[in-house]
């Protein structure tokens, strides 16, 4: 029982520093020192001590947005193995659970755009919402795809049955819902060819434009709350990739955080290479993840 | 080995998906032509020893999809000079839904279909009867003469791939029978793409309906 709580506060305490990571790697490519690794961490602190300005148009939709959103996020922690490692909460359909809690965070933080009134952040909420329809599904069939390969409806009991030996017999389809589920994390943590998470002022971006209006400690809620988001979508993602191995629970965990760093290294890499898609090309981009995942499906229904 | 095999099942049944999803002619080309290659690997891996037969099969079949037909449609579509653009009928999401549809209803038929003890790897015969739709798709739903022979060749891949799961032994004389047959209509295709253009100034073939005769008939 300790270990699985020990699980969850490391992720707690490690997934702002992803994002470090990836501005580091980009920094890297980008010829420049970057800023500080922990410059999230400062930020929140910063944040947190701030006083939290409303516009006198919004109601309460409006602060309960941030807090929904980071609450259904560590919820949807909880629930993450933790490298082939069960979490502390796991149970039979705890992967739906996971795809309706981010569709909550996804609605709070949308109704709260909406909220401001402001023609600006309604055009993101519409374009996060239009996004999602090509996302969710292809991020779903992508988790169901893996329940087909045993394990139950649990994804503490999908990723402990997921062994190395599956690699050598569906490797077809574990290739197939990594590149699915991995398009997908590109897609909802707003990364590079969908959204560029650096710009403000830009008509074409998405989530950046939702949260403009937040300021202080509800603003902090929504940066820590995207952090936790990708690193539990980043988790999935290594969960898969790293198949549980019988080595020690030390040994287990460090692999975890190492592929967890890995992925977004290859976040900051690929931001560093490719420019943003046309926002026209972005459904087809979603389309292609939803196509992997329901081959994958196919594929592991007909083995 | 048939881990292997699969890949290429999967890499066969995601060109196919591509080859409905992308817009230029040139890039149609070139998937059709990895297609033909990556299929012909298929008898490679079947989990026998290989007779050198098969081997110099394979590598005819390779050369002939692999180079010489891109190089003769690649030639004909910079002689007819011809736009980029693929100009599909319908979109390139619904080619996608149809394309998928199509791998879910023949992986439902090859479930059911009777086959002799010999289909080694499992798939052959969706990835086969997808590609062949595959081929019907662009042969009806894209418009230009180029994307006509490329369909014709994308139905050749998918019966090709057919024939790996029905025949324990590779009749060579058969297939090489077809393939000869493949390339003298596409070289035939490519000088008639190229005659179409230089008397139409197009290779449209939604323009090519009606037969000149019947038409100045009518204005009789």
């Amino acid at each position: 029982m300790i270990k699985p709580l020990i699980q969850y506060f490391l992720a707690l305490l490690l997934a702002p520093l992803l994002s470090g990571v990836i501005n580091r790697v980009k920094a890297f490519f980008g010829g420049r020192r970057g800023v500080p690794l922990f410059q999230l961490y400062f930020d929140l602190y910063k944040l947190a001590h701030k006083t939290p300005v409303y516009s006198r148009t919004t109601t309460w939709l409006f602060r309960a947005g941030p807090v929904i959103g980071l609450a259904a996020m560590l919820c949807a922690l909880a629930l993450l193995p933790f490298g082939g490692r069960p979490s502390f909460l796991s149970f039979d359909g705890d992967l739906i659970l996971l795809v309706y809690l981010l569709g909550l965070a996804r609605l709070a933080a949308v109704l709260a755009a909406l909220d401001t009134g402001s023609s600006f952040e309604g055009m993101g909420a519409s374009r996060e919402v239009q996004f999602a329809v090509f996302a969710e599904p292809a991020f779903f069939l992508a988790l169901a795809a893996l329940a087909r390969g045993g394990g139950g409806l649990s994804l503490s009991g999908i990723f402990s049955n997921l062994t190395p030996a599956a690699w050598l017999t569906a490797s077809p389809v574990l290739t197939l819902v990594t590149v699915s589920l991995f398009i997908v994390f590109l897609a909802e943590n707003s990364r590079l060819p969908v959204d560029d998470p650096n710009t403000h002022l830009e008509l074409t971006m998405i989530h950046e434009v939702m949260v403009l209006d937040h300021s202080g400690p509800d603003l902090a809620f929504i940066f820590y709350g995207a952090a936790l988001k990708l690193w539990v979508l980043g988790g999935l993602i290594a969960c898969v990739i790293l198949p549980r191995h019988s080595g020690s629970w030390v040994v287990d965990s460090g692999a975890f955080i190492l592929a967890m760093f890995a992925i977004a290294a290859v976040v900051g890499a690929i931001e560093s290479v490719m420019g943003r898609l046309r926002l026209l090309k972005v459904p087809y981009l979603l389309m292609t993840a939803l196509t992997f995942s329901i081959l994958a499906l196919i594929f592991q229904a007909g083995r | 080995m048939t881990t292997l095999a699969e890949l290429i099942i999967v890499a066969v049944i995601l060109l196919n998906l591509s080859l409905a999803a992308s817009g230029t002619l040139a890039a149609c080309i070139r998937l059709a032509a990895a297609q033909g290659v990556i299929a012909a690997l298929l008898p490679l891996l079947a989990g026998r020893e290989v007779p050198p037969g098969t081997l110099v099969f394979c590598g005819a079949v390779i050369l002939l999809k692999g180079a010489i037909f891109p190089w003769l449609l690649t030639r004909a579509r910079i002689k007819a000079n011809v736009s980029k653009d693929a100009d599909p009928v319908i979109g390139y999401p619904a080619s996608i839904i149809l394309c998928l549809g199509a791998f879910a209803a023949s992986s439902w038929l090859g479930a059911r279909l009777p086959l002799p003890e010999t289909a080694r790897v499992a798939w052959i015969v969706p990835a086969s009867l997808s590609t062949i739709f595959t081929g019907f798709l662009l042969l009806t739903t894209r418009t230009k003469a180029i994307t006509q022979v490329l369909g014709y060749l994308v139905i050749e891949n998918g019966i090709y791939i057919f024939g790996l799961a029905l025949f324990v032994e590779q009749p060579l004389m058969v297939e090489m029978a077809i393939l000869l047959d493949v390339f003298v209509a596409v070289f035939v295709m490519g000088i008639t793409i190229f005659h179409i253009s230089r008397e139409f100034d197009h290779i449209d073939t939604a323009e090519l309906s009606q037969l000149r005769d019947w038409h100045s008939g009518e204005a009789k």
